[in-house]
């Protein structure tokens, strides 16, 4: 008898699940302003990704003739103070400053999930791990970000390091936080009870519960690195020149914004706009898996 | 209310001790050898060991740990190699510049982002919460150094309205200074009026649910009474708390627009620092701003407990 419910109860939550996933994704799309970033990401991604279908030119080509041209038919973003392509640029520039974003997401998303689930569930640690993670969020972002990166020197690894470091300590308040609840339920108790150890509850029986706030975080992180990542390198500790970045054609281009000022005004609209799809992306998702958050931001 | 000042402050003694470890740590973080970065490539054999010498470099970590701590008590965050002056000193007399931008900014802030939140939650779904909302979340998105260059573009050059640089003291002439902090605060504002404009909009609306409100309307005060007195105080406890966050952010950004504006501030002067490896002024930097923004924080702690007595029972 026992067992006859309980295999019921098993294949009764696969259609379930699959259902919750699939109106989950019905009121995303029917959420305008997560569409409109969807489209806007998505946009930027897709110059990101096929960069080198959409343009044939080099980013770093230099050519005297083709100096400060304005953008046109054949210049879509004009060219910069040494000739070379800005379309060409700015496309290379989003696939750097995406790849930087994930790299500083997937990071959040492997410690800030270690840290908060060890602070959440191991009282003990909780102390100790969240006065060093108080520590490192009374550094105004940016400047912590700076010097880190001053410190290992500038470069695209040492960006996604410093920022990784400047944003998992908030991701792993956010993951306590929801720690903090799931494990005073019944099902957690229930777990215990039937002898299941630490290990097992934290990650089959906590952690799955404590997604939706992590996967609403992560897309504002992924918006916040992009735009720090920005500022790093608008400041020379980025991506070093030749290679492309936001920052450092906006940086570049400042020189000339008077006879050109399109140098300086697309990569930054680009960003702008990236940064507003991953936002609005973020809120889309706050709204629909975690409505009770919507108040803190 | 004196036993939750004490935990407070017991609080954030172990937090200042973190917050100074991590920025010693940053001079550990530099890869190779410290002194040859510092003094440059070109730098001969005898240049390189005068800097490890003035650094401490060829003594133990732990020795270098226990003189950093020794000359943080006595309130010496070392000498910058820039300047040739105490760190301290340095910082702290551009303190005030930065410090008043980040105040004017800070004042811009609270108006425009109070103001605007309150409109679009009184006239929630219309085309106006709409047009509110949307440009909170551009303010939000938009890079402020790039912000910062557009606006000078136009107002400066263009216009010719504003200067596109530079700072006058405030005692020396307001109207001056007003001039010349204008375009500087606007850049450093913008995200968090647009982050302050959602914050506010979404706690009106909570508010404006409550039973106190049903109340205050069925005893018909008018509208304005209801919002201007019943709401807004309830509305401004959560401002309270980010306040400290909005500080942050604003110092945050004072490195890239007083670079962009040319302004003798802290920013500027971390700016210089890093491009020219002056690691002390950026450690020293970093430990000063991080422990007024601490101080700051535990501040607004207590003014919030003032405030709102049932937090000062919360515990953690």
């Amino acid at each position: 008898m026992a067992t006859e419910a309980s295999t019921a109860a098993v294949t009764a939550t696969v259609p379930q699940r699959r259902r919750r996933k699939a109106t989950v994704w019905h009121r995303l799309l029917r959420h305008r302003l997560f569409v409109t970033g969807m489209f806007l990401f998505t946009l930027v991604a897709i110059g990101a990704i096929f960069a080198d279908v959409l343009t044939t030119a080099d980013p770093q080509k230099m050519s005297v003739r083709t100096r400060f041209e304005p953008p046109s038919l054949s210049y879509i973003f004009g060219t910069d103070n040494f000739g070379r392509s800005q379309w060409a640029r700015v496309l290379y520039g989003a696939q750097l400053s995406l790849m930087i974003g994930l790299g500083v997401v997937v990071l959040n998303a492997i410690f800030g999930t270690l840290v908060g689930a060890l602070a959440g569930y191991f009282r003990s640690l909780d102390n100790i791990l969240m006065r060093i993670a108080d520590a490192f969020m009374a550094f105004p972002v940016i400047l912590l970000a700076i010097g880190i990166t001053a410190a290992l020197g500038p470069g695209s690894i040492n960006a996604v390091i410093a920022l990784a470091a400047v944003y998992t300590p908030r991701t792993a308040r956010i993951v306590r936080a929801s720690v903090l609840v799931a494990r005073e339920m019944e099902y957690v108790q229930a777990a215990k009870a039937c002898g299941a150890g630490d290990w097992r509850i934290l990650r089959r029986h906590i952690l799955p519960n404590c997604m939706a706030p992590l996967i609403v975080q992560l897309t504002f992180i992924f918006a916040y690195a992009v735009l720090s990542e920005a500022v790093l390198s608008f400041l020379g500790l980025g991506a070093q020149p030749p290679i492309p970045t936001w920052g450092n054609i906006i940086s570049e281009g400042r020189q000339y914004i008077r006879e050109a000022p399109w140098i300086t005004l697309i990569p930054g609209i680009v960003l702008a706009a990236t940064v507003l799809g991953l936002n609005l992306l973020g809120d889309g998702l706050r709204d629909v898996l975690d409505p009770r958050l919507k108040v803190q931001q | 209310m004196i036993a939750y000042v004490i935990r407070r402050l017991l609080y954030v003694i172990p937090v200042l001790f973190i917050v100074s470890l991590i920025s010693f740590s940053l001079m550990q973080l530099v890869p190779g050898d410290p002194a040859v970065v510092v003094a440059g490539l070109s730098a001969t054999p005898d240049e390189v060991e005068r800097v490890r010498e003035q650094l401490g470099l060829n003594e133990p970590f732990y020795i270098q740990l226990l003189s950093w701590y020794g000359n943080l008590l006595q309130g010496d965050l070392g000498t910058s190699f820039l300047l040739g002056r105490p760190v301290v000193e340095v910082t702290v007399e551009r303190l005030p510049v930065s410090l008043s931008i980040a105040l004017y900014a800070l004042v811009l802030t609270l108006v425009f982002g109070i103001v605007l939140g309150i409109i679009a939650a009184l006239r929630q779904n219309t085309w106006v919460d709409q047009a509110v909302m949307t440009a909170a979340l551009i303010g939000v998105s938009l890079p402020n150094f790039w912000l910062g260059l557009i606006l000078i573009v136009v107002f400066a050059v263009h216009l010719g309205w504003l200067p596109s640089g530079g700072y006058v003291d405030f005692r020396e002439d307001p109207w001056a200074w007003l001039r010349a902090t204008t375009l500087p605060a606007i850049s450093l504002a913008m995200l968090q009026m647009g982050l302050l404009a959602r914050i506010t909009r979404s706690t009106m609306l909570e508010v404006l649910r409550q039973d106190y409100i049903r109340t205050a309307r069925a005893k018909g005060l008018p509208e304005h009474v209801v919002v201007g007195k019943h709401a807004l105080k309830n509305v401004m406890i959560p401002v309270i708390t980010v306040i400290g966050i909005i500080f942050s952010l604003l110092l945050s950004g004072s490195v890239v627009i007083e670079t962009i504006f040319s302004i003798p501030g802290v920013g500027s002067l971390l700016g210089s620092a890093i491009l020219r490896r002056d690691y002390p002024v950026i450690q020293g930097g970093l430990l000063l701003v991080a422990t007024m923004l601490l101080l700051l924080n535990l501040l607004v702690d207590v003014l919030y407990a003032y405030f709102d007595p049932r937090v000062r029972y919360d515990g953690d």
